[in-house]
C-alpha cells in the first residue's frame, strides 16, 4: 500500500480546505434556519442598542460638530454588533466539543483548519445579515450616509473583516475553556471594556486622561473612526489602513493560536 | 503487508499522573471483531482515541490498516470510521443532512455522498425520518444515525466506542443485529464495551482491559475456561456472613471462591456441580447460614472478570480520560446465564 499516493497535492489540498470549510459553514448556518428564535434574539439586541442610544442617550450626548447623533452612532453600533456577534464563535466551538462533534470531525480525512474556518465564516455570514438589518433600522431612525455607495460598502466590508478577526480571538477562548457556559461568560467580559472605552458611542476627548490613553490605541476606536470616515466623511486612508493593520495583526496572532488549540483539543 | 488490520505494541498514554494506557499490545486480523472489555476508566476509550488519531501516544507504536497512527495519520483517517460514546450528530440537521455532511468531509464528492447517505438511511431504517431534524430522534435512532455516519466512507476498519451505552434493551438488541450484519461484509471492527454480554455476543477475540493494561485475552470460550468448569452461585440472607459461607464450601470447589460482599454473593468454580449441591446445602445449614438463592450455572464473562481482577466490573471513580462531561451510566451489568 503506497502511502505517498494518499498525500494530496498542495493545490488539491487548498481546494479541499475551502470545500470542507464551506461544508462546515453551511452546517452551522442551518442552525439559524432550524432554530428561528436564535436569529431573532441575536438581532433584537443590536436593534435595541440602536433605538436605546438614539432615543435615550442620544439627547444627552453632544458630539461637537455633529448635528444628528445617529450619524455618529451608527459606526459605533456596527463595530459593537460585529464584535458581540463574534463572541458566539467560541460558544459554538465549545458546544461542538462537548457534544462530540469535534471528535467526529477530527477523525475524518478533512482539512484540520476547516472546522475553525467554517465556523468563523458562518459567523461572518450571520454578521453580514445583522449589519444589513442594522443599517435598515438606522435609516428608519434618521441615519444617512454622507459619503457614497462605494465607501459605504467599504464600511460594511471593514466591519465584517473586523468581526472575523474577533471571531478568531473568540475561537481561541472557546477552545481553551472547553465548555459552553464558560465560553459564554468568558466570551463577553473582555469585549465590554474594548467596546465601551472606545469612540463607539462618545468622543474619546470626553474621557478622563488615563482612559483616553487606552481608548486611543484601542482597535475598536481605530476601526470605529474608519467606519465613521467611510460613512460620515473626513480623512479616510490613514484610519482605514490602521484598522486593517489591527485586523491583520489579530489574525496573524490568533489564527495559529486557535488552530494549535484545536489540534490539541483532545488534550 | 501483514493481514492484521490493527496492531499495537507497547502503547502508552498518560494524563498527568494517571496512566490511562500502560503498555498495551493488541492485534486484530482483517475482517474480525476485537472486543475491548473493561470497566469505566480502564483505558478503552484512550486506546480508541489513539487508534483513530485523536490522541498521540506517549510511547509505543500502532498501525491501523497498515498506516502508522502518528506518521500516516492523515491517510489513516480516510480508511477508518468512528462512532464515539455519544452520538456525534448535529441536532439541528436532518438525518440525511448529517450523513451527507460526513460524506462530503470524507471527500466522496457531491453525488457519491448523496448516494451513500441514502444507502445508510435505508440500511439503518431511518428513511422515514430522513427529513426530520435529529432533535426529534430517539436515543436508539441517534445511535443508528451515528453508526451510519461512521460507515459513510466505507471504512476498512471501524471503531465503535461503547456503541450501546445508555440504550434500552430493545434498542441494544437491534443495534447488535446491525453490527453483526456489517462485520459480515468484511469490515474489521474494534468495539469497546463494559457490557460483558455484548463482547460475548459480538467479538471474535476479546481483550480484557483493566488499569490501562490487557489483563487477559482470547476467545470467549478460552476466557470462560479460565474460570474452570461450572459455577455454583449462592446468596446468603445475612450479607455480613458471606465470607463465612465462602469458607464453609471452599474445599468443594476446583478453585478459590469469589465473594461479592455487598451483594452477599459467593461463587465457586466446581467440576461436578450437581453432585455437590446437597453437600453445600448441608454445610450451610450446619453453619446456620440462611440462603436466599442457590444455583449452578455456566460461567459468564462477568465471572471471568471477577476471577481475573478480583473485583467486579465496576466503574472507577475517575476514568482519567478527559471526558468529564460523559453521561453517567450503570456501574455494572450482570448478565444471566
Amino acid at each position: 500500500m503506497s502511502i505517498a499516493a494518499h498525500r494530496p497535492l498542495p493545490r488539491r489540498r487548498l481546494w479541499w480546505t475551502v470545500a470542507d470549510a464551506a461544508a462546515v459553514a453551511k452546517r452551522n448556518l442551518y442552525r439559524y434556519i432550524r432554530v428561528p428564535p436564535l436569529l431573532l434574539f441575536s438581532t433584537i439586541q443590536p436593534v435595541m442598542f440602536v433605538l436605546l442610544f438614539t432615543y435615550v442617550f442620544g439627547g444627552a450626548i453632544q458630539v461637537p460638530g455633529v448635528d444628528n447623533y445617529v450619524d455618529y452612532l451608527m459606526a459605533g453600533i456596527l463595530a459593537q454588533t460585529v464584535i458581540f456577534g463574534s463572541t458566539q464563535t467560541g460558544v459554538g466551538l465549545a458546544e461542538d466539543m462537548t457534544k462530540g462533534m469535534v471528535d467526529r470531525f477530527r477523525s475524518l480525512p478533512m482539512a484540520r483548519s476547516a472546522v475553525l474556518a467554517g465556523r468563523t465564516l458562518s459567523d461572518t455570514a450571520r454578521n453580514l445579515f445583522v449589519v444589513c438589518l442594522m443599517l435598515v433600522v438606522g435609516f428608519l431612525v434618521g441615519f444617512r450616509i454622507h459619503t457614497g455607495v462605494i465607501p459605504a460598502l467599504g464600511a460594511v466590508a471593514l466591519a465584517l473583516a473586523f468581526g472575523l478577526a474577533f471571531s478568531w480571538i473568540s475561537a481561541f477562548i472557546g477552545l481553551s475553556v472547553r465548555d459552553v457556559e464558560s465560553a459564554q461568560a468568558a466570551g463577553f467580559v473582555w469585549v465590554f471594556p474594548l467596546v465601551f472605552a472606545s469612540s463607539a458611542f462618545v468622543p474619546v476627548d470626553s474621557m478622563p486622561g488615563w482612559l483616553q490613553a487606552f481608548a486611543q490605541i484601542n482597535p475598536v476606536t481605530i476601526t470605529v473612526n474608519a467606519l465613521r470616515a467611510l460613512t460620515y466623511g473626513g480623512p479616510t486612508t490613514r484610519v482605514v489602513l490602521q484598522s486593517l493593520a489591527w485586523i491583520i495583526g489579530i489574525l496573524v496572532v490568533f489564527v495559529p493560536l486557535a488552530v494549535s488549540r484545536y489540534r490539541r483539543a483532545a488534550g | 503487508m501483514s493481514d492484521a488490520a490493527i496492531v499495537t505494541q507497547g502503547l502508552r498514554r498518560a494524563f498527568g499522573p494517571i496512566k490511562a494506557v500502560d503498555g498495551v499490545d493488541l492485534a486484530a486480523p482483517a475482517g474480525t471483531v476485537l472486543g475491548l472489555l473493561g470497566p469505566n476508566g480502564a483505558g478503552k476509550t484512550t486506546i480508541v482515541r489513539i487508534l483513530t488519531t485523536l490522541l498521540t501516544p506517549d510511547a509505543g507504536t500502532a498501525q491501523v490498516a497498515g498506516y502508522d497512527v502518528v506518521r500516516d495519520a492523515e491517510a489513516l483517517r480516510s480508511v477508518i470510521g468512528l462512532a464515539g460514546q455519544y452520538a456525534a450528530v448535529d441536532e439541528n440537521l436532518t438525518g440525511r443532512e448529517n450523513l451527507d455532511l460526513v460524506g462530503r468531509l470524507y471527500h466522496l464528492g457531491r453525488n457519491e455522498a448523496r448516494r451513500r447517505a441514502e444507502e445508510m438511511l435505508e440500511r439503518f431504517e431511518l428513511t422515514d425520518a430522513a427529513n426530520r431534524t435529529v432533535k426529534t430522534y430517539s436515543g436508539g435512532m441517534r445511535r443508528r444515525l451515528d453508526l451510519g455516519a461512521s460507515l459513510v466512507g466505507r471504512p476498512q476498519v471501524l471503531f465503535l466506542d461503547e456503541p450501546t451505552t445508555g440504550l434500552d434493551p430493545r434498542s441494544r438488541f437491534s443495534l447488535w443485529d446491525v453490527i453483526r450484519e456489517l462485520v459480515s461484509d468484511g469490515t474489521t471492527l474494534l468495539l469497546t464495551t463494559q457490557y460483558l454480554e455484548e463482547a460475548d455476543r459480538l467479538a471474535d477475540h476479546i481483550a480484557v482491559i483493566d488499569g490501562g493494561r490487557v489483563i487477559a485475552e482470547g476467545t470467549t470460550d478460552q476466557l470462560k475456561s479460565r474460570v474452570g468448569g461450572d459455577l455454583l452461585a449462592l446468596r446468603v440472607v445475612d450479607r455480613a456472613r458471606s465470607a463465612e459461607a465462602a469458607a464453609a464450601v471452599a474445599d468443594l470447589g476446583s478453585g478459590a471462591p469469589q465473594v461479592v460482599a455487598e451483594a452477599g454473593e459467593v461463587s465457586l468454580p466446581v467440576r461436578e456441580g450437581a453432585a455437590l449441591l446437597a453437600e453445600v446445602v448441608r454445610r450451610l445449614d450446619a453453619a446456620g447460614l440462611e440462603i436466599s438463592d442457590l444455583a449452578l450455572r455456566r460461567p459468564t464473562l462477568d465471572d471471568v472478570f471477577l476471577a481475573l481482577t478480583g473485583h467486579v466490573a465496576e466503574a472507577a471513580a475517575d476514568d482519567g480520560e478527559g471526558s468529564e462531561s460523559r453521561p453517567a451510566r450503570p456501574a455494572k451489568m450482570r448478565s444471566n446465564a
